[in-house]
C-alpha cells in the first residue's frame, strides 16, 4: 500500500543491524540512546526558538506592528538565538529566603516533564521515540509532572506574587487535566487504540476528524480549550498574569532557570497543538479521502514529518490568535468554565461517542 | 443651614477673590459644617476639597469648599487655629468620605490634626519625615536624601478630644491579626504609575485596601511659592500629563480671573479644541490601559494608533507631543498651523469610524463583559461623598460634569451630552468614557469651523500681579474636576496655589469599590476609575 | 544608524583602546564578540515608570515607534529577568530606597538609562523638598537621555548607544579588572561589571 516512501523503519533497522556486528548490543543500545537524546535536545532547542520567533512576529502581525525586523538582517531571523545567548550568559542568582534545593530542582521538572511528552509525538512513520502500547496515557501522565515544577518553583521562591501564581496554576492545571483525559479518551474510544503509532496508522483512511464526525469535532474544541490552559496561556495566563502578579510563579527566577521556564511555556503550547494534531487530523498521516487512490498516491509524497508540521503550526498558529485576541480570565471564571461547561460536555461527548461507536454510526 | 446663615454668624467675614469664601470661628466649623451638609433643600453633599493653610500670623488653618451635588450651589469655609505647636480642627470625615483622606494631606503638609479622624498617618512623605513642608518656616534642607528603607507603621492614631481639653491618641490596625496582606506597587505593571497598595486577601478575595501614596510626590504646590505666574505655569502639565492642556487652561483661567485679562475669542475656541482633543488622547490611552490590564495585548496597539494621530496634530501646533506648554496667561503661546482645521476634521471622521473597532474587539468580547459587568460597583451617593467626579462618578449616576455645572470657555455654547450611566460598575465606566469620545468629538466639530480670526493672545504686562484674594478656577478634565486655588497677597508670586486633583478621591475609593473582588477584579477596578499618579500625588 | 551617523565615536574609541590595553586573546575576543552580539540585540527592559517619560515609554513600544524591531521586544516585570532598568520619571525620596533595591534585585548583567530631565538632574522639580537631583546619585548610569519627556526618536538614540557599549564589553576576555581598580569605577561611565 501507500505510506512506505519516508518510512524511516527500515534505516533505523538498519543502523541498529549495522551497530550491533561492531560492539555488542548493550553498548549499541546505549550509542543510539545518547544519540536519540541529543536529537531530542537539539529538535527541542530549534523549536523553541522558532515558535519564539513565530510567536513575535504572528503578535506583531495582528497588533499593526512590524516586529523583530533589525538583529540578523531582514527579518529580524537571529532575534532569538540573540536572546537565547544573552540568557545563557546571564547570572543565575540565588536567593537567601528560599528553599534552595527545591528553587534550583523546579526549572527542571518542568523542562523534564515538556521533554517526556516531547518525544512521544509522531513525527513520522518508523520515527517514534518513546514507543508504548499505553503511548497516549503516558502522554497525560508525564504532562502532569510539569505541574509539580511550577508548584515546587511558586512555593519555594518565598514570595507572595510566586505563591499566588503557582496555586492558581495548581487549581487550574489539574482542573483542566479532567477535560484533556476525557476528550483524549473519546478518540480512544473512536480508534481502538492507546499506542500512538496505531492510532495514526487508523486515521489511513481518513482523519478521525472526519470519521468521528460531530463527538469528534466537539471533542477537538474541548481538547483545545483544555489544552490551552494546559499550555497556560491566554486567556488562561493566570499563572503568570503580568498585570497582576508581575510574573507569576518564576517572579524569583533569573537568567536560564527563568529561560528554561520560557522554553517549556512554547514547546508546550508546541506538544498541545502536537497532541491534537496526533489524535485528530491524522499526526504524520497525509490527508487521504477514502476512494480517491490517484489523490491519495499525490498526498503520500509529501513526507509524513512535513505533515505532522505542517499540522501541528496551524494548531500552534489558532492558539496564538486566540492569545493575542482575548483578556484573560479570572479565577473563579477559569475554574466555573471547566468544572461547569467543559467537564459535562466532554462526558457527554465521550457518551456519544461511545454510542456511536458502538451502534457503528462512525466511518 | 444656608450661606446666608453662614454669614450671619457671629465673627464670619466674607474673604476677597472670586471664591466668596467665609471665614468663620474655629469653633463654629463642625457645627456649620453639619448644618450645610444636612441641609434639607440644598445639602451641600460634595465636599470639592480641603486645601490646608499657613497664614503665618493668622494661625494654621483650611479651606473647605464645598457643593450641591444637585444644584451645583457653592460655600467656602476657612477656619485658622493660631496655636503652631499642636494645632487641632475637629474632623469632618462623618459628613464627608472624602474628607478621610484630604485632611490626611493637610495633616502631612501642615501637622494639623482633626480630633476625631480614624486614621492620621502621613499620606505623601516618608513616615519618618521631619517638620511640616508645606508652612511656611519650613526648612528646606531638613530632610536630606536617606536609603533607609522606610517601614510602615501597623497601627493608625485617632485623635480624640477629651472633655478636658486633652488629646487622647487611640491606636487603629490597620490590618487584623489573620489577614493575608500583599503588596501591590510602587514598581508594579498595572498601577499606572507609582501607586502603591497594601492589600489584604482572603483567598483571592480582596477584603482590605489601604493606598500608600507619595512616591511621586514632588512638592509642586510648595515650589509654586517661589515661581512668578507665568512660571507656574510649567507645572500643571506634568500633574496629570494626560490633561495637560486642561490643568493649564484651569490655571490660566485662574489667572485671567484674578488679573482681568481677557481672552481674544478665538483663543477660546482653541483652547477649547485643544481640551477636547486631549481628553480624546486620555480616554484612548484609558482603552488601551484598560484592556492591556486585563490580559489583552492588542487592542492596546489599537488605542495607541489613533493615539499617535492627536499627537501629530498636537506636535504640528504647539511643538509638543505629550506635554505642550500652549496655553498661556491671557491666550495660547502660537497661532495654530494652517493645516490644523483640516487634520483635525480628518482626525474625529476617522475616530468615529475606528470605535467601532474597539467594541468589536473588546466590548462585545465575552470574557470582558463577564469580567466587567457588576464588578466593582460605586453607588451614586458613595461617589458624591467620595468626591468621584468625572467619568467615575458618571457612571455613577451623578452628572458631574464641570462644563454643564458651571460652563467655562465656550462649553455654554455648544450641543453636547453629559454621559451618564446609573449601574455605576466597572463597565459602566468603560462606557462612559468610550461614549464620551464621540461626544468629544460631536465638540470640536462644532467649534473647529467656527473659529473666528482674530488675535490669539491677549496683551498682558510684563510682571502680572494678582489682587488680595483667594480665586478658584476649574475645568473638566480628562478624569473629573480639575480645580486651582490662588491666594494672593498681592505680589508677583502666589501666596499659596492649590490643585485639585482629579485622582486622589478615585484612588480613596479603590478600598470601597472593591472589596469583596478578587485581585484580578483590583486590577481591572483600577483602570477603570482611571487615575494618573503623579496628579494625585503632586 | 550608521557608525559615522553617532556623534561620540572617540569617547567609545577610548573605551576599547582601555579595555584591549592588556591585549585580548583572539578566541576569546571573538567569543566575546558573539556574546556581546547576543546582550546588546537582546535588552530586555524593566521599566520604572512614575511619571510622563513612561507614556513616552509606551509608545515607544505600540505600533509607530515599535521598539520590538531592535530587539528591546520583551518588557519584564521581574527584575530578575530585566537585563534594563529604565527610569522613566522623577525619583522621590519616598521612591529613591526602592530604586536602588530594583537594581539591587536584578542579575548581571544590568544597565541603567535614565531617561528625562528629572532622572537625570531633577529636571524642572530641581529646588523640591522631595525629589531627588538625579539618580546617578544612587546608582550607576549608563546612558542618558534628556528630554522632557524625550521623544521616541531621542530614546531609540540613547538605547542604541546602550547597544554600542554593550558591543565592546569584555565577558571571557577578562574585563580589566586591575585597570579599572585604578581608574576607579566612575559612575555613570563605566559600568560595574562581571569581572
Amino acid at each position: 500500500m501507500f505510506l512506505d516512501y519516508y518510512n524511516l523503519e527500515p534505516l533505523l533497522t538498519g543502523i541498529h543491524a549495522a551497530l550491533c556486528g561492531l560492539m555488542p548490543e548493550w553498548a549499541a543500545l546505549t550509542l543510539e540512546g545518547v544519540a536519540v537524546g541529543v536529537a531530542i535536545m537539539l529538535m527541542y532547542a530549534v523549536l523553541a526558538v522558532v515558535l519564539i520567533y513565530m510567536e513575535r512576529k504572528v503578535c506583531a502581525a495582528f497588533q499593526c506592528r512590524i516586529g523583530p525586523n533589525r538583529v540578523g538582517g531582514k527579518g529580524g531571523l537571529l532575534q532569538v538565538p540573540a536572546d537565547v545567548l544573552k540568557i545563557l550568559t546571564k547570572e543565575i542568582i540565588s536567593l537567601t529566603h528560599a528553599d534552595r534545593f527545591l528553587y534550583n530542582l523546579a526549572p527542571f521538572l518542568v523542562i523534564l516533564a515538556s521533554i517526556l511528552t516531547f518525544s512521544c509525538l509522531p513525527w513520522n512513520k518508523g520515527a517514534e521515540i518513546l514507543h508504548m502500547n499505553i503511548g497516549i496515557f503516558f502522554v497525560l501522565a508525564a504532562s502532569s509532572i510539569g505541574v509539580l515544577g511550577i508548584l515546587l518553583a511558586g512555593w519555594s521562591s518565598n514570595s507572595k506574587y510566586t505563591l499566588i501564581g503557582a496555586v492558581r496554576s495548581g487549581a487550574m492545571i489539574i482542573s483542566y487535566e479532567v477535560s484533556i483525559g476525557i476528550s483524549v479518551l473519546t478518540m480512544v474510544v473512536l480508534s481502538g487504540a492507546m499506542d500512538i503509532q496505531t492510532i495514526v496508522a487508523g486515521q489511513a483512511d481518513g482523519w478521525n476528524i472526519f470519521k468521528g464526525h460531530v463527538p469528534a469535532v466537539a471533542a477537538f474544541i474541548v481538547y483545545l480549550i483544555a489544552g490551552n490552559a494546559e499550555a497556560n496561556r491566554g486567556p488562561f495566563d493566570l499563572a503568570e498574569a503580568e498585570q497582576e502578579l508581575t510574573a507569576g510563579y518564576h517572579t524569583e527566577y533569573s537568567g536560564m532557570h527563568f529561560g528554561f521556564f520560557y522554553l517549556a511555556e512554547y514547546l508546550n503550547l508546541f506538544i498541545t497543538a502536537g497532541i491534537a494534531a496526533t489524535l485528530f487530523l491524522g499526526g504524520w498521516m497525509p490527508l487521504h479521502v477514502a476512494g480517491l487512490d490517484g489523490f491519495n498516491a499525490v498526498m503520500d509524497y509529501i513526507p509524513g514529518f512535513v505533515w505532522f508540521l505542517g499540522k501541528t503550526f496551524v494548531i500552534v498558529f489558532l492558539l496564538m490568535w486566540i492569545r493575542w485576541t482575548y483578556p484573560r480570565l479570572r479565577i473563579d471564571q477559569v475554574l466555573t468554565l471547566e468544572w461547569k461547561y467543559l467537564m459535562p460536555t466532554s462526558l457527554a461527548v465521550l457518551l456519544l461517542m461511545t454510542v456511536c461507536k458502538v451502534c457503528g454510526l462512525t466511518f | 443651614m444656608k450661606r446666608d446663615e453662614v454669614t450671619g454668624i457671629a465673627g464670619a467675614e466674607v474673604c476677597a477673590g472670586n471664591a466668596g469664601v467665609i471665614s468663620i470661628p474655629a469653633g463654629e466649623l463642625r457645627r456649620v459644617a453639619e448644618g450645610l451638609r444636612r441641609d434639607k433643600d440644598v445639602p451641600m453633599d460634595y465636599l470639592r476639597d480641603i486645601v490646608g493653610m499657613d497664614w503665618g500670623e493668622e494661625g494654621l488653618g483650611a479651606i473647605y469648599f464645598m457643593e450641591s451635588a444637585g444644584t451645583g450651589e457653592r460655600v467656602a469655609l476657612k477656619v485658622a487655629v493660631t496655636d503652631r505647636e499642636q494645632p487641632l480642627l475637629p474632623t469632618v470625615s462623618d459628613l464627608w468620605k472624602t474628607a478621610l483622606i484630604k485632611e490626611r494631606e493637610v495633616f502631612d503638609f501642615f501637622g494639623i490634626r482633626f480630633a476625631g479622624h480614624p486614621d492620621m498617618r502621613r499620606l505623601f512623605l516618608r513616615e519618618d519625615w521631619k517638620g511640616w513642608p508645606l508652612r511656611k518656616d519650613y526648612d528646606m534642607d531638613s530632610n536630606p536624601l536617606r536609603l533607609d528603607n522606610e517601614t510602615n507603621a501597623d497601627t493608625t492614631t485617632e485623635y480624640r478630644l477629651l472633655p478636658d481639653g486633652t488629646l487622647e491618641g487611640v491606636a487603629h490596625p490597620v490590618f487584623g491579626e489573620g489577614d493575608f496582606v500583599i503588596n501591590i506597587g510602587p514598581q508594579h505593571p498595572s498601577t499606572h504609575g507609582a501607586l502603591r497598595m497594601r492589600v489584604a486577601l482572603d483567598g483571592e478575595t480582596v477584603t482590605k485596601v489601604d493606598p500608600i501614596l507619595g512616591y511621586i510626590h514632588r512638592g509642586i504646590e510648595k515650589m509654586n511659592e517661589s515661581l512668578t505666574y507665568p512660571q507656574t505655569l510649567g507645572m500643571t502639565d506634568r500633574l496629570d500629563y494626560l490633561s495637560a492642556h486642561q490643568s493649564r487652561h484651569a490655571l490660566c483661567m485662574c489667572i485671567e480671573r484674578a488679573a482681568g485679562i481677557e481672552v481674544p475669542e478665538r483663543a477660546v475656541y482653541i483652547r477649547a479644541v485643544m481640551d477636547e482633543l486631549q481628553r480624546i488622547d486620555s480616554h484612548l490611552i484609558f482603552y488601551a490601559c484598560m484592556v492591556l490590564d486585563m490580559g489583552a495585548m492588542t487592542p492596546f496597539f489599537y488605542g495607541f494608533r489613533e493615539r499617535e494621530m492627536i499627537l501629530d496634530i498636537f506636535e504640528e501646533t504647539t511643538g509638543g507631543r505629550l506635554i505642550q506648554h500652549y496655553n498661556v496667561i491671557g491666550g495660547v503661546q502660537a497661532d495654530i498651523h494652517p493645516d490644523f482645521c483640516r487634520k483635525v476634521r480628518e482626525f474625529t471622521a476617522h475616530m468615529r469610524s475606528v470605535i467601532k473597532d474597539y467594541h468589536d474587539i473588546f466590548t462585545d468580547n465575552v470574557i470582558a463583559d463577564t469580567r466587567l459587568k457588576g464588578v466593582g460597583l460605586l453607588s451614586g451617593e458613595d461617589a458624591v461623598s467620595l468626591g468621584c467626579t468625572g467619568a467615575t462618578g458618571r457612571a455613577s449616576g451623578w452628572a458631574n460634569d464641570v462644563r454643564k455645572r458651571h460652563p467655562y470657555s465656550v462649553y455654554g455654547k455648544v450641543d453636547f451630552r453629559q454621559v451618564t450611566r446609573t449601574e455605576g460598575d466597572s463597565f459602566a465606566r468603560y462606557l462612559v468614557r468610550m461614549d464620551e469620545i464621540l461626544e468629544s468629538c460631536r465638540i470640536i466639530d462644532q467649534l473647529i469651523d467656527n473659529i473666528p480670526e482674530g488675535g490669539f493672545r491677549a496683551k498682558t504686562k510684563p510682571v502680572i500681579k494678582l489682587p488680595e484674594g483667594i480665586y478658584t478656577a476649574e475645568v473638566e478634565s480628562s478624569r473629573g474636576e480639575f480645580g486651582v486655588m490662588i491666594e494672593s497677597r498681592g505680589d508677583k508670586v502666589p501666596y499659596r496655589l492649590h490643585f485639585r486633583s482629579t485622582g486622589l478621591p478615585l484612588v480613596h475609593a479603590m478600598d470601597t469599590v472593591c472589596r469583596g473582588w478578587k485581585i484580578a477584579d483590583l486590577i481591572a477596578i483600577g483602570a477603570s476609575l482611571d487615575f494618573v499618579i503623579p496628579d494625585i500625588d503632586r | 544608524m550608521e557608525y559615522e551617523d553617532f556623534k561620540n565615536n572617540d569617547y567609545l574609541e577610548e573605551m576599547v583602546r582601555r579595555l584591549n590595553a592588556d591585549g585580548a586573546g583572539v578566541v576569546l575576543t571573538t567569543a566575546d564578540e558573539l556574546i556581546d552580539w547576543g546582550r546588546s540585540n537582546s535588552v530586555w527592559s524593566l521599566a520604572l515608570g512614575t511619571s510622563c517619560c513612561a507614556i513616552e515609554f509606551m509608545a515607544l513600544g505600540a505600533g509607530r515607534y515599535d521598539m520590538a524591531r531592535f530587539g528591546f521586544e520583551v518588557t519584564r516585570n521581574s527584575p530578575r529577568q530585566a537585563d534594563l532598568l529604565l527610569v522613566l520619571g522623577t525619583i522621590t525620596y519616598r521612591m529613591a530606597p526602592l530604586m536602588k533595591r530594583l537594581y539591587d534585585q536584578m542579575a548581571e548583567p544590568k544597565y541603567v538609562v535614565a531617561v528625562g530631565g528629572c532622572t537625570i538632574s531633577g529636571g524642572p522639580f530641581i529646588k523640591s523638598y522631595n525629589v531627588v537631583r538625579g539618580i546617578d546619585q544612587i546608582i550607576p548610569v549608563d546612558v542618558y537621555i534628556p528630554g522632557c519627556p524625550p521623544r521616541p526618536e531621542a530614546f531609540y538614540y540613547g538605547l542604541m548607544q546602550l547597544q554600542r557599549k554593550i558591543k565592546v564589553e569584555r565577558f571571557l576576555g577578562g574585563v580589566n579588572r586591575r585597570q579599572k581598580e585604578a581608574d576607579g569605577c566612575e559612575a555613570g561611565t563605566e559600568k560595574g561589571g562581571e569581572a
